[in-house]
């Protein structure tokens, strides 16, 4: 067990200096969008990975989130922390009712409930006069955050960006390291003894979802003040696909798969943009070897490797 | 002490000077042009490598080099997403120094780039994208939109065929924004042109099935059907159209359509339509020589818009010799300064909103028995003047547009 501790210290400390150092390695704005998504991300492992719920609408909590931090930004002039509060407090109210919705329903219909409902989100978003339909809403301003910190500076921003990112990062670390967590692993494992060992599944189901939603929400704003626009992408149903292909490229149910699967669909999708079509035939073929060759995902399989090592010593 | 400052003085004054030379030249030795398209999705075709193909035609046509600088291009897939876009564009103007970025489908996209290059005073070249918001509500003083828009398409054809008899209109709406706005235009032209819109049904974007909203078309009993729709949904709604034996009785007019579909659709199912272009490869000598050259180096014949990207470069290469630098501001008063004649437009000029006038084609599709081979499909009815294809500037809701 202490070697297990060990080795998350290690991960997390590698992964907090790669993101301190990052900005002056690579281009800051690539880096705050692969922290945008490694934070989505690991909002959507809390609920598949940990709770066993495959939700393939997460988009709309993503896009929802943006399209309201961009529009009380750029049209009723809220400061960016505002905004970003008011849209990820959007993302938790619709987590909410979505939420209650589809957890009444387990499997192959819960993500069809999801996924309709996210469905009805994009249509929203294509029809309301405020999202700008098709067009989106650009130049949202960054403006100045706790009116000291200028987030034009690609710097700041990116340091800003980061501290979302750590501070959904620990609250989802908080959430899986807790009584609550080991409810949902508990669920997960096997739903109908958690009922009879007395919990109310459905009560932690649910928190579960709107913690996941609130993260996501929380991903959209941040990420709609990095690129200074919102648009229809993040409400699509291929944005709920590209989370599932992060989180288990990355690693289901592990702390730093995730952040790994964000990072290397990101970079993918950035570095090879020059490829043309080639792009969506590699991310392809990286995934369909995934699932034949190491199911448990690039952090998964490391740690079933360092496992497996330190396994047979203890008896 | 003395000579110490003196020194000094002179190395600052030789770096200054060699500062301010700096800044009126070609910054960094070399012209950047960016391809920022779609390459793998819906417009991969009407631009995508093409587009790649002409701006590369156009440089080695002005010969490799401006004021003796290298021009070197960089091409990149978007993936019509506006948050990849924007990055790409941002990383380009930033780390590798790109000068200006050309093309950019979906309004969506352009839009985004458009903000980015407005903040970094960058030029941009919009070709594929079609949105009129590019010279009206969103313009930008370092943009120029090129080839199209949905204002053009949509009066040059609506007005043609109401002054044929075609007088009552039904339109095909795609529920969005865009729809409704190219509906809206066209409408207006209708009307205002002495014709009547009996009708019209949205149907959701993007859609495969068409019937019931053909039937309730057909029923309608107008002579045209307006089809204020883009991409995979007007050609599904053309073929359809043919399958329920609507489109020799009833009239479709496309509002958005480009060589490439009716290259995808085939002369038999497309034969008769009507839709207006801004550049047809077989419409004199000229066109037919250039469109020539790159149907030997890309296998096809251009559309519109990558005729649009060629000729855009070669007018933005003329412009930064005149100008003698790269510095986007005084390229932008020299490209509008200079008049746009080639192949692609005659007497052409960019006002006030970054809107480039040129006459426009109004064309019909052939049938296949009119067509001599490949890639003949159109026969120019009316050459639209430049003027009247465009919404007028005094129409224009621009900011930069002094009234």
């Amino acid at each position: 067990m202490p070697a297990r501790g060990n080795g998350r210290w290690l991960g997390g400390g590698l992964l907090l200096a790669a993101g301190l150092v990052a900005p002056y390695v690579v281009y800051p704005v690539f880096a705050m969008k692969v922290l945008c998504f490694a934070l989505f991300a690991c909002a959507f492992n809390l609920l598949l990975g940990y709770t066993g719920l495959l939700s393939f609408g997460h988009a709309a909590f993503l896009g929802s989130a943006g399209y309201v931090t961009a529009y009380t930004v750029k049209s009723l002039g809220f400061s960016p922390g505002l905004g970003l509060l008011a849209g990820t407090a959007c993302a938790a109210v619709l987590g909410l009712v979505i939420g209650w919705l589809a957890i009444r329903r387990s499997g192959i219909y819960f993500a069809m409930i999801t996924l309709g409902l996210a469905q009805v989100i994009y249509f929203l978003s294509l029809q309301l006069e405020f999202t700008g339909g098709e067009d989106g809403i650009q130049g949202v301003p960054r403006g100045v955050l706790f009116g000291v910190l200028p987030l034009d500076n690609p710097l700041v921003m990116y340091h800003f960006v980061l501290a979302v990112f750590l501070f959904g990062f620990w609250v989802v670390y908080r959430a899986i390291h807790s009584p609550f967590g080991q409810v949902l692993k508990a669920i997960r494992e096997n739903e109908p003894r958690a009922v009879s060992l007395g919990y109310d599944v459905h009560r932690y189901k649910l928190l579960a979802f709107v913690l996941s939603a609130t993260l996501a929400g929380l991903a959209g704003g941040t990420k709609s003040l990095v690129f200074q626009l919102a648009s229809l992408t993040d409400v699509h149903w291929h944005t709920s696909g590209e989370v599932v292909l992060m989180t288990l490229l990355g690693g289901l149910g592990t702390e730093f798969g995730p952040v790994v699967g964000a990072l290397l669909v990101v970079t993918l999708n950035n570095y090879l943009a020059g490829f043309g079509s080639w792009v969506t035939v590699i991310t392809g073929a990286i995934f369909v070897v995934c699932v034949l060759a190491f199911r448990r995902g690039i952090v998964g399989e490391i740690l079933a490797f360092a496992r497996s090592r330190s396994a047979p010593k203890d008896p | 002490m003395k000579r110490l400052v003196r020194v000094l003085g002179v190395l600052g004054t030789v770096l200054l000077a060699a500062a301010a030379w700096a800044g009126s030249g070609i910054s960094d030795g070399v012209i950047r042009i960016g391809v920022l398209n779609d390459m793998s999705g819906t417009y991969s075709d009407l631009a995508g490598p093409g587009s790649v193909v002409a701006a590369k035609m156009a440089v080695e046509d002005f010969g490799g080099k401006v004021l003796g600088k290298p021009i070197e291009i960089l091409s990149a897939d978007h993936l019509n997403k506006p948050d990849v876009a924007a990055n790409k564009a941002r990383e380009w103007y930033d780390k590798d120094k790109v000068d200006a970025i050309v093309d950019l489908p979906t309004s969506s996209c352009a839009l985004a780039v458009l903000e980015v290059a407005k903040q970094k005073n960058k030029i941009t070249i919009v070709s594929t994208g079609a949105s009129t918001r590019i010279t009206n509500k969103n313009c930008s003083p370092t943009n120029v939109h090129w080839t199209y828009d949905t204002y053009a398409l949509a009066v040059g054809t609506a007005k043609a065929i109401v002054a044929e008899g075609g007088d009552t209109w039904f339109f095909l709406t795609a529920d969005y924004a865009f729809g409704h706005s190219l509906e809206k235009d066209t409408a207006e032209v209708v009307k205002a042109s002495g014709g009547k819109v009996v009708g019209a049904v949205r149907h959701p974007f993007p859609s495969a099935d068409f019937s019931s909203f053909l039937m309730q078309a057909q029923a309608s009993k107008a002579k045209i059907i307006g089809l204020a729709n883009a991409g995979a949904d007007t050609t599904n709604a053309i073929k359809q159209a043919r399958e329920f034996g609507i489109t020799p009785n009833q009239t479709l007019a496309g509002l958005l359509v480009f060589l490439t579909d009716v290259h995808s659709l085939g002369l038999e199912t497309a034969q008769g339509m009507q839709l207006t272009t801004g550049f047809y490869w077989d419409y004199n000598d000229e066109t037919r020589a250039w469109s020539k050259r790159f149907n030997e180096r890309h296998g096809r014949m251009p559309t519109m818009v990558q005729a649009g990207v060629y000729s855009s470069l070669m007018h933005y290469f003329k412009a930064v010799e005149k100008a003698g630098t790269d510095e986007a501001t005084a390229v932008m008063k020299a490209m509008k300064a200079i008049p746009v004649n080639d192949m692609f437009a005659k007497n052409g000029w960019i006002r006030d909103d970054g809107r480039m006038v040129h006459d426009m084609y109004l064309v019909q599709v052939k049938s296949p028995s009119e067509s001599k081979g490949e890639w003949d499909y159109y026969k120019v009815l009316r050459v639209i003047p430049g003027d009247e294809a465009f919404m007028p500037l005094e129409k224009s809701t621009c900011p930069l547009v002094k009234k």
